[in-house]
């Protein structure tokens, strides 16, 4: 019931928001905070409740749906889940902060905008199954579209149409996918279901369809996370998004992407999964580089976050199929960390976009002078994105990376390039950004408190992240070990 | 009674057809258009007699009822269309009426 | 005691915390005291432990604040290891320190910015200190990149000038490479022995496969190679002066540079397994030290003269390590410390006292106005060039070309580089004094100032008296030292004191005291200045390094990011959209909107159809 809740909370609220704004907008920006400060608690709630360790399955919530079909209301709730659903929440109190005073027009519809796509994200992490996760899905994906098309920047409606048909693409690959599977099931096993339990009992091998299924969850989680070549969505719905849009983006919607693969594609297709890692590895290894050399090529700000991103999805990919404990934690944290780290950045460029009125790097220049704390905090996230030890990253990308070496050794040495090219992108965003002779007109104005606030709350995030991730470890290990369905802990 | 064969209606038919056709493709006035239709559909009509005849069923006959009733009403449609078109245009010539082109 | 041991990283941690974040709200007076007392405390907790531990050696002493991560047996703590070695860095880092950062605290006074300063000097001793102590690979890899970060924002520390940051950034950049080869380097010894922690790697290592332990070698030393600025990444520290000077003399000289010999000093077990990397070390260090020391010789700014002094020291350091020299390795790094940060801290004062002049050749005669400054200079360089019998320098100098020859793995063409790079380090060290000191004075205001001729004394002191703790066995063989060094480092060989150990002895001497008659006759006699052109153009060029990586490495890289600016991926799609576009231009031009048309195709079709039906 309580995991109803959880998605129940963001829709409910998403609804009074709207209805809220005939009160003002203040009433509608209070609703949604509360909303989404009432989901993060619910969630830390359980997790205070269940110390770790021990069961894999914390909470668990089963109602018929459409049993003619096989397709159930069915919930559930490991220490994975949980950890992305605390995401999930304090993205979405950051993200609600964020648009305090960026969004004028249309307030409620954004607010509803927003926390519908909360709920939908929030669904997928709990759905167990698969026509839920589905719904959820499309859930997740409509109100995304309207918040990049009708509070995005100039280039909104071409970035909200581009990123609508390839996510869209993909929706419709995960539902080929889905489809084939349970009717290959049904016929094979007479077993008409979608629920995830019941299919995993009937796993499908080697059986020659199941190659074609795997891919096509593969290529839809592939165009979420994104992987190298099917990425090209990402940088322009990113650097047309509003603050929140982007924050929710990098921060929840990418996750998602790294969530399916975890959850849906390798525990349904795992021999065949295993046959297709070298082909993922080269894949995530190339969006590593790929992503570090075009980041360093960026001159619009969000752009360049936005391939900052994609690099980072890349050790997401090679850590998946790299089948080990040990980078599957990794990727654990690494999706936290990043998640915090580059909805700061977003959030940083907001700041910036309100002050100086451009995202042209090659236009600012010495704003460390007018904004010493605006540049402090910007060098803090700019250092975890480029992997400095003792922030969420870099713990994260020391697991995946050891964890990949230990079977794939080339590939682990070929994505530690990464490192280097990393920094190269992180310094000269620095180095445009906040560096060398001030530039002319910019506003001498430093941050505000509440944005003090929310960046504070995210380095402090990333610092325990990177310093003691030990409880999210514990918190993890049960699901991802029954993911992997290796025994815990250790090599594979 | 003599039976009119079966071949000579259905070859009635198929020659008003051809010549309906014909007309249709090769007029440009949207009234002689309509005509051609008519023409075309009194082909049709022709053959399910010719076959309502043949087989000894009313069928036919039913069949050619409706697409009487239906010629009537398109017809009205039509003309309807047609004066539509003519107020607009001030010319019957249907290759002026382009503007629904992709 | 020894429980205190966390304070030592976390004294200049709150430090930095505080002036980060409430520092603004103090005055510039508090946030100077919290600067350099935090490190002060620091280096107050070294001496206690030292003191302990004379008092009573524990061996090795492990103090665990709490479980970094723990992964089946991938478990880094935050857990600080304590042995004679890591106490000697920790003395020299804190000690050093905290007098640069009484120096720092006058040569700063008018700096706007002096809290960002000391904010960010604190954090580097804090890192320092984590290097130094780290039981595990991944915490010493986290002070690593740590004293790397401070590094690259205290050379771009006066940010408004481009070229700051540009050096900052290559800074950062270059040891990066490095930085990447180490951590490599750790998953490798993970794979291999399934353990980061430095000990019990070090007892596994004889178990490494001959290849396995070459890989892991060779890719620390890529590690130690970028930090301490040797071939073929060393083209950073020059361009690294462009820090505040105080800055140059504990980072780019006293400390983190010379995280590379401790490194390979600390992971020692490894390095043995591994022959061909041991002589990679050696010839690397050899190399860069000749050619370093070339290049000093045709400096004219002061401080880059400093800069490739340094490179060519710690290649000195590098070929003792190669050697299997150990403790004479570190032995060159303590006493290293102290002339070179003596010697900066020096030529601050002389770059400050003439108004930000930095160019050798535009000096003169300074001995007048600031005769403290002179004085201590001159021992920094006695000692640099290892003048015989009395100076630092000098034992530990002799130490490492002794051991070059005669240590198991030493060659006598490696002593050759070595005993030409002394005298050539005596020629640069005097014709740096001669030319600043000596011959027509210019215009100077004389300095005066107890935060800064406390730290030059103390440092000149020690510059002289640091080398008598491990004397030549021909000189009464008087060696605490290498026995405080013992339980650590495995043990050089023995000196004969015979006649080969006099004869090296003498050598040494011969080199230093030729190259300051060298250095006489050419700059105080004549004042010669290299022209700037030919090898002397070459020379101070760093030997054209900066221009081959540039052709290299840095406008490929440009070049590629320039190709695909505009994401070629997206290329592809935008031709699938095009694709598109055009098939859609073609089936609406079907859509005429001739009604005729429609019948005749509606005719077409239908005929199709039916003939399709007959003749199937």
């Amino acid at each position: 019931m309580i995991l109803l809740a959880l998605i129940l909370i963001p829709l409910l609220g998403g609804l009074l928001a709207w209805w809220a704004e005939r009160f003002g907008t203040r009433a509608t920006r209070w609703v949604a905070l509360v909303a989404t400060v009432l989901q993060l608690g619910v969630a830390a709630g359980i997790w205070a409740v269940h110390p770790g360790g021990g069961q894999t399955w914390w909470l668990d919530y089963a109602r018929p749906w459409i049993p003619q079909f096989g397709i159930g209301l069915h919930l559930a709730l490991d220490g994975f889940s949980l950890l992305l659903v605390l995401l999930t929440g304090v993205i979405g109190v950051l993200s609600v902060a964020a648009s305090w005073e960026g969004i004028t027009v249309k307030v409620g519809f954004f607010h509803f905008n927003l926390l519908w796509t909360l709920a939908g994200i929030t669904g997928i992490f709990l759905s167990f199954d698969l026509f839920l996760f589905y719904v959820c899905w499309e859930v997740m994906l409509v109100p995304l579209y309207f918040l990049i098309d009708v509070w995005g920047h100039e280039e909104r409606h071409f970035a909200a149409k581009k990123f609508f048909i390839f996510t869209q693409t993909a929706g419709l690959f995960l539902l080929l996918g889905m489809l084939g599977l349970v009717l290959t099931v049904a016929a094979r096993f007479h077993v008409l279901t979608f629920d995830y339990f019941t299919l995993m009992q009937h796993p499908l091998g080697l059986y020659p369809l199941a190659r074609w299924l795997m891919l096509g969850f593969f290529l839809a989680f592939a165009v979420k996370l994104p992987a190298v070549p099917l990425h090209t969505w990402l940088p322009d719905a990113h650097t047309q998004a509003p603050v929140a849009g982007s924050v929710d983006l990098a921060g929840l919607v990418l996750k998602v992407g790294a969530y399916g693969l975890m959850r849906l594609t390798l525990p349904l297709f795992p021999e065949i999964s295993r046959a297709f890692a070298p082909i993922a590895l080269t894949l995530a290894v190339l969006g590593i580089l790929y992503g570090a050399v075009l980041a360093f090529a960026q001159t619009d700000l969000k752009r360049l976050v936005a391939y900052t991103s994609i690099s980072h999805m890349g050790f997401v990919l090679l850590g998946i199929f790299s089948f080990n404990t040990m980078a599957w934690l990794g990727v654990t944290i690494i999706l936290l960390a990043h998640g915090l780290s580059t909805g700061a950045l977003f959030i940083f460029v907001g700041i910036l976009n309100d002050r100086v009125k451009t995202r042209d790097i090659t236009r600012m220049g010495g704003l460390w002078a007018r904004a010493p704390i605006l540049g402090g905090l910007t060098l803090f996230f700019a250092l975890a994105a480029l992997g400095l030890p003792g922030l969420g990253t870099f713990v994260g990308e020391l697991l995946v990376l050891q964890g990949t070496f230990l079977v794939q050794p080339l590939f682990a040495v070929l994505a530690s390039l990464g490192f280097i090219l990393s920094s190269i992108y992180a310094l000269w965003m620095l180095q445009r950004v906040f560096f060398g002779p001030p530039a002319p007109h910019v506003e001498a104005r430093d941050v505000k408190p509440h944005e003090t606030a929310m960046l504070a709350a995210a380095i402090a995030l990333t610092l325990w992240l990177g310093l003691y991730p030990q409880p999210m470890l514990d918190t993890a290990r049960a699901g991802v070990a029954q993911m992997l369905s290796t025994p815990e802990g250790g090599t594979p | 009674m003599a039976t009119v064969p079966v071949a000579h209606g259905l070859l009635l038919a198929g020659v008003l057809f051809a010549l309906g056709l014909v007309a249709l493709l090769g007029r440009r006035n949207v009234i002689f258009m309509l005509l051609a239709v008519e023409i075309m559909l009194n082909a049709a009509g022709v053959a399910f007699i010719a076959a309502g005849a043949r087989w000894g069923r009313v069928d036919g006959q039913v069949m050619f009822l409706f697409i009487l009733t239906m010629a009537a009403a398109e017809v009205s449609v039509g003309l309807a269309l047609v004066l539509q078109f003519y107020n607009r245009t001030r010319t019957l010539d249907v290759d002026a009426a382009t503007s629904m082109k992709g | 005691m020894f429980s205190l041991l966390w304070l030592a990283p976390t004294l200049p941690l709150a430090g930095f915390l505080i002036l980060a974040t409430v520092g603004a709200r103090l005055p510039r007076r508090v946030n100077t005291a919290l600067g350099v007392g935090s490190v002060g405390l620091a280096a107050l907790v070294s001496l206690l432990l030292a003191a302990a531990w004379a008092a009573a050696p524990p061996g090795a002493y492990t103090q665990t604040l709490w479980t970094w991560l723990h992964v089946g047996t991938f478990a880094p703590g935050i857990t600080f290891y304590l042995d004679p070695l890591a106490l000697v860095m920790l003395l020299v880092v804190t000690g050093v320190g905290f007098l640069i950062h009484v120096y720092a605290a006058w040569y700063m006074q008018d700096d706007p910015s002096i809290r960002r300063f000391f904010a960010y000097m604190n954090l580097f001793v804090a890192m320092m200190v984590v290097l130094v102590l780290a039981d595990n690979l991944p915490l010493l890899y986290l002070g690593w990149e740590g004293v790397g970060l401070c590094s690259y924002l205290l050379i771009g520390f006066w940010y408004r000038e481009p070229g700051n940051v540009k050096a900052a950034m290559k800074a950062f950049l270059i040891t990066r490479i490095g930085d990447t080869a180490l951590i490599i380097g750790l998953f490798l010894l993970f794979a291999q022995l399934g353990t980061v922690q430095i000990q019990a790697l070090l007892a596994a290592a004889p178990g490494l496969t001959p290849a396995a332990a070459t890989w892991a070698a060779a890719l620390l030393l890529g590690g130690a190679v970028g930090k301490s600025a040797q071939l073929p990444l060393q083209t950073w520290l020059p361009d690294a002066m462009a820090g505040p000077t105080p800055v140059s003399a504990l980072i780019h000289a006293a400390t983190m540079v010379t995280a590379g010999v401790y490194l390979i000093a600390r992971m020692h077990g490894i390095f043995t397994q591994a022959p061909g990397v041991m002589t990679a070390v050696a010839v690397i260090g050899a190399v860069t030290m000749l050619m370093a020391a070339c290049s000093a010789l045709a400096q004219r700014d002061l401080k880059r003269v400093l800069a490739y002094s340094t490179m060519s020291q710690v290649g000195m350091m590098f070929m003792a390590l190669g050697v299997g020299a150990w403790t004479a390795a570190i032995f060159h790094f303590m006493t290293h410390a102290f002339f070179k940060a003596l010697l900066f801290l020096g030529a601050g004062v002389v770059i400050h006292a003439l108004g930000g002049e930095q160019d050798v050749t535009k000096m003169g005669g300074l001995r007048k106005t600031l005769p403290g400054v002179y004085w201590a200079l001159l021992i920094g360089a006695l000692s640099l060039a290892g003048f015989p019998f009395v100076t630092a320098g000098f034992y530990s100098k002799d130490a490492i070309l002794y051991l070059s020859w005669t240590a198991a793995r030493g060659a006598p063409w490696l002593w050759a580089l070595g005993w030409f790079t002394a005298f050539l380090t005596a020629v640069y060290a005097f014709r740096m004094i001669f030319l600043v000191f000596h011959g027509p004075a210019v215009q100077a205001h004389p300095v005066r100032d107890a935060r800064v001729s406390v730290p030059l004394g103390i440092l000149a002191v020690l510059s002289v008296i640091g080398g008598f703790v491990l004397l030549p066995r021909v000189l009464g063989g008087f060696a605490p030292f290498a026995a405080f060094l013992r339980p650590v480092l495995p043990e050089p060989p023995q000196r004969d004191g015979g006649i080969f150990e006099v004869v090296l002895l003498a050598a040494s001497a011969v080199a230093s005291l030729g190259g300051i008659g060298v250095a006489y006759l050419l700059f105080a006699r004549r004042r010669t200045t290299s022209p700037d052109a030919g090898l002397a153009r070459f020379w101070r060029q760093g030997w054209g390094f900066d221009a081959l990586y540039d052709r290299l490495v840095v406008h490929p890289y440009l070049w590629l990011a320039q190709e695909c600016r505009h994401d070629v991926v997206d290329a592809f799609y935008h031709g699938l959209a095009d694709v598109c576009l055009m098939l859609n231009g073609w089936l609406s031009a079907l859509q005429n909107g001739r009604v005729r048309w429609y019948a005749g195709a509606l005719v077409a079709g239908a005929v199709l159809l039916l003939a399709l039906l007959v003749w199937r």
